[in-house]
């Protein structure tokens, strides 16, 4: 009777749970879809031109049902400059941001894991600011900042890339100092304890045994700062200046006529995501096999948590 | 004999080895956050008090004025709105995620960690195109509203829907994580004592991972109230949150100062959330969450 009444619970709740993957994953699929969709009929039939993906985002009707197969999107997504300069653009800035907000993460991790509660927590409260703040209130501070700090001091550089990158790097560094502490922490310091004992000093013992474990929440933090910077729109757009990164383009885009070459554009891009996300996920794997399951899954679901 | 004694003795009270690192590491991020995260809002704050002198110019002086503007009617509405929207939204996460959480935690086993993944997939895509998808799906040309006529873009329905989609993988992370924690036998011995299901549920499992469910509902709740990008793209500029009235004063208005203070007026409104977000997090050292 009971083992029934579990069954049915287990039952109820993995229909539910198939119900929640559903409602993430159709935003996705529409996406992947619509990347394929022609324009309206009416559009096409008024359309002079041969390539029917060079239709005016004005004139191309209803994209949001299914209108028949294509697949020039993909040429015609990657043939536009707007589009491609703005994601190579993005694509430096995320890499810079990461990198930075990476390294800075890294020092503050190693540092703070084994610090005194005392002195840890100011630090600790700072940081969990950093992410609760809400962007839309650190894009305009930092948009003000930018401003005066340039008015004052000529060497500071006028809103662009640089400042889209200096604003970006407060929230990564944050979000990559607490991904590789959580780890640091998990490792515990038994194999630190043994080189040390072996006469291994505290620059060795950090090369050859400290980062090599740490190594794979290093990654996953680059890589988490990396999509985050990417993907982000609030603060760049107003401190771009007249730069133009990914999202601010695809915004408007959304905001005054897309065409589905943003779709097969975002599907590209979610194919490159899913081949990060495959090595991410290998990479941790094989951390797990290393130490105590338990401190592995937080550190797996530190590394993921924050993405 | 003596010898041997006075080599063991030490070990007695074992002497806790830690490597640590040098305090200075965190100097480089403390000097970045001093500069390029407390300066911003030092100075956002100093802009919430200035007066507006020009275009794009201020003097700095010390007037409250701009507060006495946000103390408005119409302000105070669409700080009532945000938050009551973010609350439902949060709530409606919880609704949604909470179950997911539990039937990966308590049924799932070897494919645990791949249903975890799943759900954390969909947030490593861009926001703004996960954005844009709903948009077409929820688009009054579209199959929802044509055919089964659920015509809701542009109303708070579609910037609800919006918020419970892209939170959700935030808010089921830190429960999982609490739900992992749960030892289960606990359940098994209320039942075996006699409790029902929802009563063991109510009194083991919910009190146990209520300070999971806490931060995770404050780590959507507080972004929720921040956001920008969702109701101005769903609510298609009908519905705005305080964040895009923040923005046109920054962006078409070009009032600074009083862009500052309705800034400060929002952090002041949600800074009772931080605290105790930041207590949980801090004290539960559970990360992410």
């Amino acid at each position: 009777m009971r083992r029934r009444r579990i069954l049915t619970a287990k039952r109820g709740f993995t229909l539910w749970a198939l119900i929640v993957y559903a409602f993430l994953y159709l935003p996705i699929l529409v996406v992947v879809i619509f990347a394929f969709d022609k324009p309206s009929p009416t559009s096409v039939a008024t359309f002079k031109g041969s390539n029917i993906c060079d239709i005016q985002p004005a004139d191309i009707g209803n994209i949001s049902v299914w209108n028949g197969f294509t697949s020039c999107w993909f040429a015609k997504g990657l043939d536009t400059g707007l589009y491609t300069s703005a994601i190579k653009t993005s694509f430096v800035i995320a890499a810079e941001a990461s990198i930075i907000a990476t390294i800075l993460g890294l020092g503050a991790a190693l540092a703070l894991a084994r610090m005194r509660r005392r002195w840890r927590a100011p630090f600790d409260v700072l940081v969990y600011l950093t992410l609760v703040v809400p962007e839309i209130v650190i894009a305009v501070a930092s948009l003000i900042f930018f401003v005066q700090v340039r008015s004052n001091f000529g060497a500071f550089p006028p809103l662009g890339r640089s400042t889209i990158l200096l604003g970006q790097i407060v929230f990564n560094a944050s979000l990559a100092m607490l991904i590789i502490r959580a780890r640091f922490v998990g490792m515990g310091d038994k194999l630190e304890e043994a080189a040390y004992d072996l006469g291994s000093g505290p620059f060795s013992t950090f090369r050859q045994v400290t980062l090599p474990r740490l190594m794979p929440a290093v990654i996953a933090a680059a890589l988490l700062s990396f999509t985050f910077s990417f993907d982000d729109y609030v603060l760049p757009a107003f401190t771009n200046g007249t730069t133009s990164t990914w999202p601010i383009v695809l915004y408007s885009a959304v905001r005054f006529g897309i065409t589905p070459a943003v779709n097969a554009l975002a599907t590209l891009m979610l194919l490159v995501t899913l081949v990060l996300i495959v090595a991410v996920a290998l990479l941790l794997r094989r951390s797990r096999v290393e130490g105590p399951g338990q401190e592995e899954q937080q550190g797996l679901g530190a590394a993921l948590g924050l993405g | 004999m003596a010898a041997v004694a006075a080599a063991v003795k030490p070990t007695k009270k074992r002497r806790s080895f830690a490597p640590k690192y040098p305090a200075w590491l965190t100097l480089p991020s403390l000097l970045y956050y001093g500069i390029f995260f407390l300066g911003p809002m030092a100075i956002l704050a100093v802009f919430s008090v200035s007066l507006q002198s020009g275009f794009g110019s201020v003097e700095y002086t010390f007037d409250t004025g701009q507060f006495a503007q946000v103390n408005d009617s119409l302000y105070i509405s669409v700080f009532e709105r945000t938050l009551l929207m973010a609350a439902t939204g949060s709530l409606v996460t919880i609704a949604v995620g909470y179950p997911l959480a539990y039937w990966m935690a308590r049924y799932l086993s070897t494919y645990k960690m791949l249903a975890l993944l799943l759900v954390i997939v969909p947030f490593w895509t861009s926001f703004l195109i996960r954005t844009y998808a709903l948009k077409i799906i929820l688009d009054s040309h579209g199959y929802l509203a044509q055919d089964l006529g659920i015509d809701i873009l542009y109303t708070k329905y579609a910037v609800g829907v919006g918020l419970v989609y892209n939170y959700l993988p935030l808010f089921i992370l830190p429960v999982f994580a609490s739900l992992e924690r749960m030892d289960w036998t606990l359940i098994e011995a209320a039942t075996d004592l006699g409790a029902r299901p929802l009563t063991a549920f109510k009194d083991i499992t919910l009190r146990l991972t209520l300070p999971g469910v806490v931060t995770g509902g404050l780590l959507v709740f507080i972004p929720m109230c921040g956001e920008y990008i969702i109701p101005n793209i769903l609510g298609g500029g009908k519905f705005e949150f305080v964040g895009n009235i923040i923005g046109d004063t920054f962006g078409d208005a070009q009032n600074w100062p009083f862009g500052s203070a309705l800034s400060i007026s929002l952090m002041a409104a949600l800074s009772v959330f931080v605290v105790i977000y930041i207590m949980f997090a801090t004290r539960e050292e559970q990360f992410g969450a």
